[in-house]
């Protein structure tokens, strides 16, 4: 199969020039998860729950028929109650999770900053934490040396860059790790509730980053639970319920739908920027 | 009829063919970042099921190239973090394996009643130091992936690189004791000539051996948590069944197929035979021992390969 690609999950080939305008699209994208019942899989427990005759993998359908497309330059507000399939689909489109059915096509170099903090090790500093996750996203040594001091200015760390990360506190590790993702020259980044960390100042310096980023036509996928958020940067939004997409809108309309179906009226917990 | 009935539904194969796909010769990855700006279709990835089939291996291979700094970078921390940069951590790797040496030599020589003198040392010294460059690799690549769990949750690149890292971290602490190899064998008065650069192949295809062993590991970790704790007597069983605590030439005949199983054999005789009988390996165990290597490396880069993609959902 002749394809080109740094990605070796994706059978990818560079299209120079392709008409298409969207820069994620998704079609009719089913994700099944199969985890075992164990907290640990062990073969101890394998042999244990099939002598008891019982089944040893659990199946959770996390996406069902999800699609639709993100033009280039949008930004995409996902929405949906917890359990929705919200991060699931936000990994399926960077490639980490693959899709059981269905197809996923993403144009553009991809960046994430996922819940579970960019993939971190605590014992690490943060300098190391910075080289490594740039260079296992496909960086060069000197790519990297480029962009740590805009990373590290950003992140306003200062000497806490040379620490174990074990040291740091939640907002100090939220910002770098928010740093390093809008760092990396993505084309398309992808959020997940991930703005709550950093104080009032931080927050309202991502929020410029990202509109910064979004004027550069670069593409944002937001994950969040804070509708204003959704509001005020988002133009296209989508709600997920129980792994179905609901509803793909202005993200006015979908903000207004999800809240009447939540039934909490939109009080000002629910639009706070949490 | 019957023919048409059996035949399996479109398999994952066939809906690959399908993919659009073309022959471009552009590698846009390789272009500086300011060429991405111009267009946003640089670069193209589509992510279609096969759970639990192998990617297109060209691409993967490159990917795989393409972050070789991350796996040097990787075992690098690793090393530090284990204090390998300072004096004592240094000499630590040193003592160690040179006390084992000294515990199984005196051991053996008790067991056997009859001095090996310094030649012997020597021959136990290089099979232990090479073998624990092996056992280390495959252990510490078999935690490598359920070990490595935010960097797989969080980023994708090729998940191969783990255990390979692990070879690395392992032949990092196998170079200094190499120091003390050398010493031993001027020691032990062992011939010095050419015929030890057949030491480096004979290495090589240990490393490519124990990379395989290592991915084959790392996978089965992840669907059998309890792998790493018997592991180790693995390597234990794996150390006395391997011509290290004695010689190749020594095993009784009714032990022979016991060594004719284990696909290290044929290694570290030639490796011995190098390095302690001075002369040239023999052609035949050399190509045993690379047919061992490359199977290793195939099937447990293959396996790896193919389970890879379900690494983030077993994690």
């Amino acid at each position: 199969m002749p394809s080109v690609s740094d990605d070796p999950r994706a059978e990818a080939v560079a299209v120079p020039g392709l008409g298409d305008d969207a820069s994620i699209k998704v079609e009719s994208l089913s994700v099944t998860y199969r985890t075992s019942y164990d907290k640990a899989p062990t073969l101890k427990n394998i042999i244990v729950r099939k002598g008891r005759g019982e089944r040893t993998v659990r199946e959770i359908e996390a996406l069902r028929e999800v699609s639709f497309e993100v033009p280039h330059g949008a930004v995409l507000g996902l929405v949906g109650a917890n359990g929705a399939g919200k991060s699931t689909l936000v990994r399926t489109v960077a490639g980490i999770l693959p899709p059981t059915e269905g197809r996923v096509e993403v144009h553009g170099r991809v960046s994430t900053l996922l819940a579970l903090g960019v993939g971190f090790n605590r014992s690490l500093t943060g300098r190391q934490n910075v080289v490594l996750g740039g260079l296992a996203a496909g960086l060069t040594r000197d790519e990297l040396a480029g962009k740590y001091d805009e990373i590290a200015a950003f992140a306003e760390l200062g000497e806490f860059m040379d620490l174990p990360m074990r040291t740091y506190s939640s907002g100090m590790y939220g910002r770098l790790a928010f740093s390093v993702a809008v760092h990396m020259d993505p084309d398309i980044l992808l959020i997940d509730e991930a703005l709550s960390v950093g104080d009032a100042r931080f927050k309202r310096k991502s929020f410029e980053k990202m509109r910064e980023l979004c004027a550069e036509a670069r593409t944002i996928v937001l994950v969040t639970h804070a509708l204003g958020s959704v509001r005020d940067l988002c133009n296209q939004a989508i709600w997920l319920h129980k792994g179905q997409l609901a509803m793909c809108d202005e993200p006015g309309k979908v903000v207004e739908a999800y809240t009447r179906f939540l039934d909490v009226g939109e009080s000002e917990e629910v639009l706070e920027d949490v | 009829m019957d023919l048409e009935t059996k035949t399996p539904p479109a398999s994952q194969s066939q809906t690959h063919a399908q993919a659009p796909v073309s022959a471009g010769p552009i590698k846009e990855t390789t272009a500086p970042p300011s060429a991405r700006d111009d267009g946003f279709t640089s670069e193209r990835h589509v992510y279609r099921p096969h759970r639990v089939g192998l990617p297109p291996i060209l691409p993967y291979v490159r990917g795989v190239w393409r972050r070789r700094q991350f796996t040097f970078e990787l075992s690098r921390t690793k090393l530090r973090s284990s204090h390998f940069d300072t004096v004592f951590g240094q000499l630590w790797l040193v003592i160690n394996p040179l006390l084992l040496a000294a515990v199984y030599f005196i051991l053996v020589e008790i067991l056997r009643q009859r001095s090996g003198g310094a030649p012997f040392f020597a021959h136990l010294m290089a099979g232990l130091f090479v073998f624990y460059f092996f056992a280390s690799s495959v252990n510490q690549g078999a935690k490598s992936v359920v070990g490595g769990g935010r960097l797989i949750l969080n980023t994708a690149f090729p998940r191969t690189l783990l255990p390979l890292s692990s070879v690395v971290t392992a032949f990092m602490r196998f170079l200094p004791t190499l120091a003390i190899y050398a010493v031993m064998h001027v020691i032990a008065g062992l011939p010095v000539g050419l015929h030890l650069l057949w030491a480096i192949p004979i290495f090589a295809m240990i490393a490519i051996f124990a990379s395989g062993v290592a991915m084959l590991f790392a996978a089965a970790q992840v669907y059998f948590r309890d792998l790493s704790s018997f592991l180790p007597y693995v390597t234990r069983i794996w150390l006395y069944a391997s011509p290290i605590l004695y010689y190749a030439e020594e095993v009784p005949d009714r032990f022979r197929p016991i060594l004719a199983l284990n696909p290290l054999y044929p290694l570290l005789a030639s490796w011995s035979d190098v390095l302690n009988q001075g002369r040239q390996p023999s052609v035949g165990l050399m190509l045993w021992g690379l047919a061992w290597a490359l199977v290793a490396f195939v099937a447990g880069g293959l396996f790896f390969i193919s389970r890879e993609r379900e690494f983030a959902v077993r994690l």
